[in-house]
């Protein structure tokens, strides 16, 4: 039997020797593409071994006890119970070994503290149950780009009515696009509840907390697209908030930037045009579906004891300042999320109107993008 | 450690067992509290065990199969908090209480009554709990660590039953350990000096201190949520003021002590069981009380280390983590005197002995994990991940719970008078061994390779390693139900077992008849 445990711990041993060999089978944490990554990495793969070292000579004389010193084999017990210098020897080497180990990690983490002299700074932000990015700029703030960042994933992929991608759950609508080469300051923060940004292949990972602004830093060294997810609970679709990175040179990243910046001006223009109920039922289906389908329901049938329902609901199918009150500023203290600074007047125009005359609710009224910029001027 | 008086004390014999339910409900006897304070905990490893089948049989494939997300949370969430709360707190004490007035020749617990009331509160409190699973809007879905504010602003209505029952057992602990504390004060036999106690007395001796100090801290973290939800506070409302990372300090200053509250208790029973079938005395005995005594204080100044990610300063992390790489000293000495005392011993391998051979090797690999979260930078990379869940389960289940089963099969001939099944019991530990290992080795592959702990779907390359998690868990959970036969069986249908089945067992409780006749001694016996 005891050779079965020795077979058993040889199994395990050789599963632990084989996650560092074999880092290409996805059994290891990936080295990354920064050089804190590789650090990491590299503090990782140190602790590791010592950790094997230490488990081998001391599963070894485990092992090697058990073998010979059983009493099927005629083994008398001897009766030393205490040994000074034994017991001073094995408190004082860990010790050591901790201490050099301890060394190298606190100069990694000065460095994954030092967020000074950074080229650009984007602000991240967790929302239930997507990320907005908004890429600082502080010499010209109306040519900021901000725009959020939902999982592409179908359902019918997720609900098994599809085959699945290569990426499936791992991609977006609209990455965070950055450049290489270039230290990029992240400042985290949450609108609800906390979550967590986390990317392997850049060892970062930091929590995005309501109230409070985190930093952390990377310098990505190689183009390239990097996948990660949400790390912390954050309710019901936790699993189904992806972060994708686009790693590109500066020229791709400045033409992607200035594209962005014509695209919120283009968005900016519609404002002010004249809609029509179906032109804004059009638009807000989408709207609907990316923004609030996620709680009320694709159907706008909500979930009972959860999140109300859409249709027929008091407020769809009531005053309409009313229903642009509850989307403009939410409701405190429960998931309702306030819109008015999520979406832009159009969008917000067109998900109230689509609300109040689809999801089989009939009332017939609209309200114009330029009347919510309105209200967004007075307020 | 020899006494010279059996307890065959005849004129108590008039003070059986009452017959019927009334023996349960008024009891004041620690046998009989402890007996229940098991069969309750077996109870809630079942039903806590079930939430984990769910889990494993959704993440078996990618893609949403069985339950939709917000179900798969309140399943995570049950989970933890019944098997944490439910199963290895109420076993520890089930064993206390067996076992410690025994152990010190004390002829039952400090405070009779009080006990009574602390087992019986506790049905009340998981009946409680458990009922939020058939409430509007759902139980509790925001993990066992109820982080703010998704446990307040975001939490389903049920979370008020949810506080409730955390103080209801937060009182039972706090009950359960003063009456230990007060046992192993006052109630020693003479000549039982604290040096002279065998170390299941000590290690719980400290885990009782610990529970007093952060089981209140715990009452006053779900206090200020029941505040925030009800009565307009903002402690963790980032909009009135508040703040959720003091919810995470707050919590994590229980949370980390809670964590040792859990596994020094089997620290006491491996170290019995061990020089019993290596038929040697343990070695450095008092530099085990030493270790445990620096574990439960370093286990209040490590809480930060569960919040790396939080973003605390960078003096402060330091600080976190090199005090939580310092815990890897005292707790490598307890290891290294476990191997010594098997070390040209002469071993035998009951199942007993398995289990605690297997503690020993499984619960290190834990710590090693542990060793590894320590490291900060490298901490970026495991936090919130299957890593993380891994490392955990390997201190908690091949640890803590290998240990309460280990301590079952050691003691049951003295509790039930009957003898197990051998051959059952060695099943019941390979099953549970393999199955363990298939269940939680891979998620350290998960984990590393990226996957988050808490999600209900995962993506296409951590298929196959959750598929192998999933049937280690089914092997798991099913040879559980084995257990629960062999125990039943022993009760029912085992062969007499004598007073001292093992030869190599040491301790006044090796000295009373099994079964243990309902009182052990009225008179004290005398200690050399």
């Amino acid at each position: 039997m005891q050779r079965r445990l020795l077979r058993a711990g040889a199994v395990m041993a050789a599963l632990l020797v084989g996650s560092a060999a074999q880092a290409d089978w996805q059994f290891n944490m990936p080295k990354g593409v920064t050089d804190i990554s590789q650090e990491v990495y590299g503090l990782h793969m140190l602790i590791f071994w010592v950790c094997v070292i230490i488990g081998i000579a001391v599963f070894g004389v485990m092992f090697y006890a058990m073998f010979k010193h059983r009493k099927s084999k005629g083994a008398v017990s001897s009766n030393f119970h205490e040994s000074t210098k034994v017991e001073l020897a094995w408190t004082l080497i860990p010790a050591v070994v901790i201490f050099a180990v301890g060394v190298r990690a606190t100069f990694t983490l000065a460095d994954m503290y030092d967020v000074d002299n950074a080229d650009m700074t984007v602000e991240i932000t967790g929302y239930q149950w997507r990320w907005r990015y908004r890429y600082i700029n502080e010499a010209d703030p109306d040519a900021e780009v901000d725009y959020f960042s939902s999982l592409s994933t179908s359902r019918d992929e997720i609900n098994n009515r599809l085959a699945k991608n290569e990426n499936y759950l791992l991609e977006v609508d609209q990455p965070l696009v950055l450049p290489v080469g270039q230290k990029v300051r992240f400042v985290l923060t949450a609108a609800d509840v906390i979550h967590s940004w986390w990317v392997p292949e850049l060892a970062v990972k930091k929590d995005a907390i309501p109230g409070m602004a985190n930093e952390a830093w990377t310098v990505i060294n190689e183009p390239g697209t990097y996948r990660g997810q949400c790390t912390e609970l954050c309710g019901r679709d936790h699993g189904f908030m992806p972060v994708v990175v686009e790693a590109v040179s500066q020229a791709e990243f400045d033409e992607w930037l200035a594209g962005k910046q014509e695209e919120a001006r283009q968005v900016a223009e519609l404002t002010n045009q004249e809609w029509s109920v179906e032109q804004l039922v059009e638009r807000g289906r989408g709207v609907y579906q990316s923004a609030c389908a996620s709680c009320h329901q694709p159907d706008g049938s909500g979930i009972p004891g959860a999140f109300p329902a859409m249709t027929g609901s008091p407020i769809v199918t009531g005053d309409i300042q009313g229903h642009i009150d509850i989307v403009f500023n939410g409701v405190p203290g429960t998931a309702m999320q306030a819109f008015g600074d999520q979406l832009s007047p159009v969008d917000l125009a067109a998900v109230i109107t689509f609300e109040r005359n689809a999801l089989g609710n009939n009332m017939g009224d609209m309200v114009e993008p330029i009347d919510i910029l309105n209200l967004n001027a007075s307020e | 450690m020899t006494t010279t008086t059996h307890d065959h004390d005849h004129d108590h014999a008039h003070h059986g067992p009452a017959k019927g339910i009334t023996r349960w409900l008024y009891t004041t006897n620690h046998k009989d509290i402890g007996t229940m304070y098991l069969w309750f905990s077996f109870a809630m490893f079942l039903l806590g065990g079930s939430f984990a089948m769910v889990i494993r049989a959704e993440l078996f494939q990618p893609g949403l199969q069985l339950v939709q997300p917000e179900f798969f949370n309140q399943m995570t969430t049950m989970h933890g908090l019944i098997m944490v709360f439910g199963a290895v707190m109420p076993a520890f004490v089930g064993l206390a209480n067996w076992m410690i007035p025994m152990m010190v020749g004390a002829p039952d617990m400090a405070l009779p009554r009080m006990n009574n009331l602390s087992f019986w509160i506790l049905p009340f409190a998981f009946a409680m709990l458990a009922s939020t699973l058939f409430m509007d809007g759902g139980a509790p879905n925001f993990g066992w660590t109820f982080y703010a504010p998704l446990s307040t602003t975001y939490a389903p209505d049920s979370v008020t039953f949810f506080i409730f029952a955390v103080h209801i057992m937060g009182a039972s602990s706090i009950m359960g350990a003063i009456n230990i504390i007060a046992t192993i004060l006052n109630m020693r036999a003479p000549g039982m000096t604290l040096m002279k106690m065998p170390l299941f007395v000590w290690t719980w001796l400290i885990t009782a201190y610990l529970l007093i100090a952060v089981m209140p801290v715990l009452a006053g973290v779900v206090t200020m949520m029941l505040m925030d939800i009800h009565f307009g506070t903002a402690f963790f409302n980032a909009a009135g003021g508040g703040s959720p990372v003091l919810f995470q300090h707050v919590f994590w200053f229980f949370g980390h002590p809670e964590v040792y509250i859990m596994i020094l208790p089997a620290f006491g029973i491996v170290s019995a069981i061990i020089p019993a079938f290596a038929r040697k005395q343990l070695f450095g005995y008092s530099s085990m009380v030493y270790a445990t005594a620096s574990i439960a204080f370093l286990s209040f100044i490590v809480w930060a280390h569960h919040m790396f990610t939080v973003g605390i300063p960078f003096l402060g992390e330091a600080f976190f983590m090199w005090s939580t790489m310092l815990i890897a000293v005292p707790t490598g000495v307890k290891v290294f005197n476990w191997v010594t005392t098997m070390f040209r011993g002469s071993m035998t391998f009951e199942t007993p002995m398995l289990f605690a051979v297997c503690f020993v090797v499984l619960f290190t690999i834990g710590g090693f994990s542990g060793l590894m979260l320590a490291v900060a930078p490298a901490d970026f990379q495991y936090h919130d991940t299957y890593f993380v869940v891994a490392h955990f389960h390997y201190v908690l289940v091949p640890g803590a719970v290998f240990s309460i089963m280990a301590a079952v099969y050691y003691w049951l001939p003295k509790w039930s008078g009957k003898m197990y099944n051998e051959t059952l019991g060695k099943v019941h530990f390979w099953l549970s061994f393999i199955g363990v290992n298939v269940l939680f080795f891979p998620q350290h592959f998960l984990g590393l390779a990226g996957m988050p702990r808490r999600i209900p779907d995962y993506a296409l390359q951590f298929a196959d390693f959750n598929m192998i998690s999933s049937m280690g868990g089914f092997l798991f959970g099913a040879s559980q139900l084995l257990f629960l036969y062999i125990v039943v069986n022993t009760v029912v249908a085992g062969k007499p077992a004598p007073a001292k089945p093992w030869d190599g067992a040491e301790g006044l409780e090796w000295t009373v008849d099994s079964p243990a006749p309902y009182h052990t001694f009225s008179t004290p016996p005398k200690i050399d």
